[in-house]
């Protein structure tokens, strides 16, 4: 069994997010990037199922910049056999990202196709889906559990009411939840190696996907800020104050 | 794993060895250990930057599009009163706190490409592994270095993601950790480095980037400060530059060797915006960064000896800053270069690794540290009789003043009880020019693993509450920049609390603390500030 792993270069999630002054976006020079944190779990579940002797390969691929690669090998270091990089050097939306990891399924074959539930940067949680649809394939999406059996995977699922547990045949889309595993540190000997192993280097626009974005966004702020609260000398004063000024009693 | 050199700390001194080795004999294999999630992340300076090291280095560095862009067109210096403020003419100033020579730069950023350089050469760079142990030979000369084990939680077990640390041996293991650095620390000790050298003196350097109003910003502009809000008891003074992007680095530095316990160097730096020659040029704008890191002030008097069998002690691991000129990259880079000489001549022709020695004293590096060496201990005197003493010490004599003051204390001696010092009223933070340690922290990025041991050890666990609250008033409540460090009362009983995950590194702590109760340790490897351009 093969299994391809989709990974997303993001800012760190320590990093606190500043708007451009202009309003056009994020600011992004010089600051920490990483893997998207559900993405890790993607990588370690596939590695520890390739481990107990249950796939063969595990391939780690990325959409995005040049400097995405170092994500891709972030994956090789901590189990993946080799890696794909896709090169964009412009924004990219869920919809062409999963146009693109279609293609990169139809050339690899894969058996599964994990990834994070959803990227922490634009928080979209459709790229996952929306390959599933392109495919046909079955999709169990928040997985916080997988079991492997003949043909199917046997997936608990962290949804608003509980836990939910589903049998999806193989081939299948399974996106990962923060709480399906631990994911390991990268140690240095593997680090060593995992600069050994090969990235295919593809260009988008060789895909023959058009990665055009179909939004347009107009402009990105700041939530506003929180107003200081006050403190009340009474329990009286409190009900006073939120029936008259605050007017939600 | 086995190098011919292992180097602790991706700093200038650091990087700059490896780059030069590798330019001397391409043939060395060479790693650098960093404890930062990435080259840069730890790094915190003014910086404006003398580029006579880096010309060394890579003579073509403007052609390597070096992040060196903005020259130092204009110099201000200001002694501040409560409320006025007198400007000093810049001709008046002792040549070495001239700076129209120099640039205004991010240290971070230029750390980010003199690792790309030394990648490019082919040295291997790790970061988000701290060395955390020294290794030895029999012999007893350093063998090298043992990474941080990962995967520990509080109680000392290894959970499912433990990875044990790494042993990485060289033939010479360079120190680069910066200032303080806690197995620079325990070499000095061990080899005693410091002996018949004064104690070393440090201070506690703070910075914020300012994004501000274009009236309010002027690319190049270089200016200082004294004075007011410190007495002219205690040694320190800010820095302004105006840098691109309408960016402002704004900083602050206070010498370790204050006396009043209830002094906060944290708030000192916030009351300083508060004055109207400084306020009107942040006023409109946003704070976008903060940070804070020790430095060395020590200078010539207290530069320990930087070579020991199997190793090397370069940059403000030893302690190579100017202080009067406050610079210390250029020198840190220069040690670095000093370094991979010496390194190459020992593993080529055998040579011992004293010959470091030889050449740091036939260097500039050697006769510039003499020149600065009286300014610093004359400020033990004031402010005012400091200044008097360094313009007669560097205008009229350039440095050569046939004696040399010393350095009388370490820094953790210098603290006054409690009860004989006045108390200091702060004002509150308004949220606009001054805010409190929680959401200054918050811009650090600061973060360590959950559920891992703390890394600030205390030798006496009871001792913070049973005598330095009671001498002190505890201080590590006010001289940490970080807000680590809390006194609780819980049923009317004192408790000592270390939020260990808001450690931004600068190792005031393990300086400053009266009794030396505290010590630094590496944490988990990725821990610590996510700095940008600082």
């Amino acid at each position: 069994m093969k299994i391809l792993v989709a990974v997303k270069r993001v800012i760190d999630y320590n990093v606190q997010i500043r708007v451009k002054e202009d309003n056009s976006g994020i600011v992004t020079d010089n600051v920490k990037m990483s893997t998207n944190p559900p993405d890790d779990n993607a990588i370690e579940e596939a590695v520890k199922i390739k481990e107990a002797g249950k796939a063969s390969e595990v391939i780690a691929v990325s959409v995005g910049e040049e400097k995405a690669q170092e994500t891709v090998r972030k994956a090789l270091a901590v189990g993946a056999d080799r890696g794909i990089l896709v090169k964009v050097d412009s924004v990219i939306e869920p919809l062409a990202v999963s146009k693109i990891l279609k293609k990169i399924v139809e050339k690899e074959k894969p058996d599964l196709v994990f990834m994070g539930k959803q990227a922490i940067d634009d928080d979209c949680n459709q790229t996952g889906q929306m390959l599933a649809a392109l495919l046909n394939w079955p999709q169990a999406t928040f997985a916080s559990k997988i079991q492997i059996k003949e043909k199917s995977l046997e997936v608990t699922r962290e949804v608003d009411e509980g836990l939910e547990t589903i049998e999806v045949n193989v081939p299948a889309i399974v996106t990962c939840d923060l709480r399906l595993n631990e994911p390991r540190y990268a140690s240095l000997p593997n680090i060593m190696k995992a600069k050994k192993k090969p990235i295919e280097q593809i260009n988008a626009s060789d895909l023959g996907v058009d990665t055009n974005p179909r939004i347009e966004q107009i402009k990105v702020e700041e939530p506003p800020k929180r107003k200081a609260g006050i403190k009340v000398a009474s329990v009286e004063e409190l009900v006073q104050k939120l029936k008259n000024e605050a007017k939600v009693i | 794993m086995e190098y011919d050199v292992v180097i602790v700390g991706g700093g200038p001194s650091g990087l700059t060895t490896a780059i030069k080795l590798k330019q001397l004999n391409s043939d060395l294999n060479i790693c650098v250990l960093e404890k930062a999630s990435e080259i840069g992340a730890h790094i915190l300076s003014g910086n404006v930057f003398e580029t006579r090291a880096l010309n060394e280095l890579f003579p073509n560095w403007r052609e390597l599009n070096a992040p060196i862009k903005t020259k130092v067109t204009k110099e201000k210096f200001l002694f501040l009163g409560k409320v006025k403020s007198l400007s000093w003419p810049t001709w008046l100033l002792p040549s070495v706190q001239q700076n129209h020579k120099n640039y205004i730069i991010s240290l971070a950023n230029l750390c980010r490409w003199l690792a790309e350089q030394a990648e490019s050469l082919g040295v291997e760079i790790f970061p988000g592994f701290p060395a955390s142990e020294i290794l030895y030979n029999e012999d007893g000369s350093v063998k090298g270095v043992a990474t941080q084990d990962m995967g520990i939680d509080k109680e000392g077990n290894k959970k499912d993601s433990f990875e044990p640390g790494i042993e990485l041996l060289g033939k010479v293991t360079v120190f680069a950790e910066g200032c303080r650095g806690h197995l620079g620390k325990q070499l000095i000790k061990k080899f005693e480095l410091d002996k018949g050298k004064d104690p070393q003196q440090y201070g506690i350097g703070f910075k914020e980037i300012w994004e501000v109003e274009d009236k309010n910003h002027e690319e190049g502009l270089v200016m200082h400060t004294a004075g007011w809000p410190l007495d002219n008891n205690t040694y320190g003074g800010s820095f302004i530059y105006h840098a691109e992007n309408k960016q402002i680095f704004l900083g602050y530095v206070i010498g370790l060797d204050y006396q009043n316990p209830h002094l906060s160097p944290y708030n000192e730096f916030q009351r300083f915006k508060t004055h109207p020659a400084i306020k009107k040029i942040i006023e409109g704008g946003k704070r976008i960064s903060y940070g804070a890191r020790a430095l060395i002030e020590g200078g010539f008097q207290s530069l320990p000896k930087m070579f020991m069998p199997g190793a090397l002690l370069i940059g403000c691991d030893a302690g190579t800053l100017n202080m009067p000129k406050i610079k210390g990259s250029h020198t840190a880079m220069k040690s670095g270069l000093i370094a991979a000489e010496a390194i190459n001549e020992h593993i080529n022709n055998s040579k011992n690794l004293s010959i470091f020695e030889e050449k740091f004293k036939k260097s500039w590096l050697f006769e510039e540290l003499y020149k600065a060496r009286n300014v610093k201990p004359s400020f033990s005197w004031g402010l005012i009789l400091g200044i008097i003493f360094t313009g007669i010490d560097q205008i009229l004599f350039r440095g050569k003043i046939p004696f040399t003051l010393k350095h009388k204390h370490s820094d953790h001696e210098t603290l006054k009880p409690a009860k004989e010092m006045p108390k200091i009223e702060y004002p509150k933070p308004d949220n606009i020019i001054t805010f409190d340690k929680t959401s200054s922290v918050y811009l650090t990025g600061t973060n360590h693993a959950d559920n891992q041991p703390v890394h600030l050890k205390l030798r006496d666990p009871n001792l913070p509450i049973s005598y330095t609250l009671e001498e002190y008033d505890e201080p590590a409540q006010r001289y940490c920049p970080a807000g680590v460090y809390e006194v609780q009362k819980e049923n009317d009983i004192n408790k000592f609390v270390i939020n260990s995950q808001n450690c931004i590194h600068c190792k005031t702590c393990d300086i400053k603390e009266p009794s030396q109760n505290i010590t630094w340790v590496t944490p988990e490897g990725g821990g610590g500030p996510k700095y940008g351009n600082m």
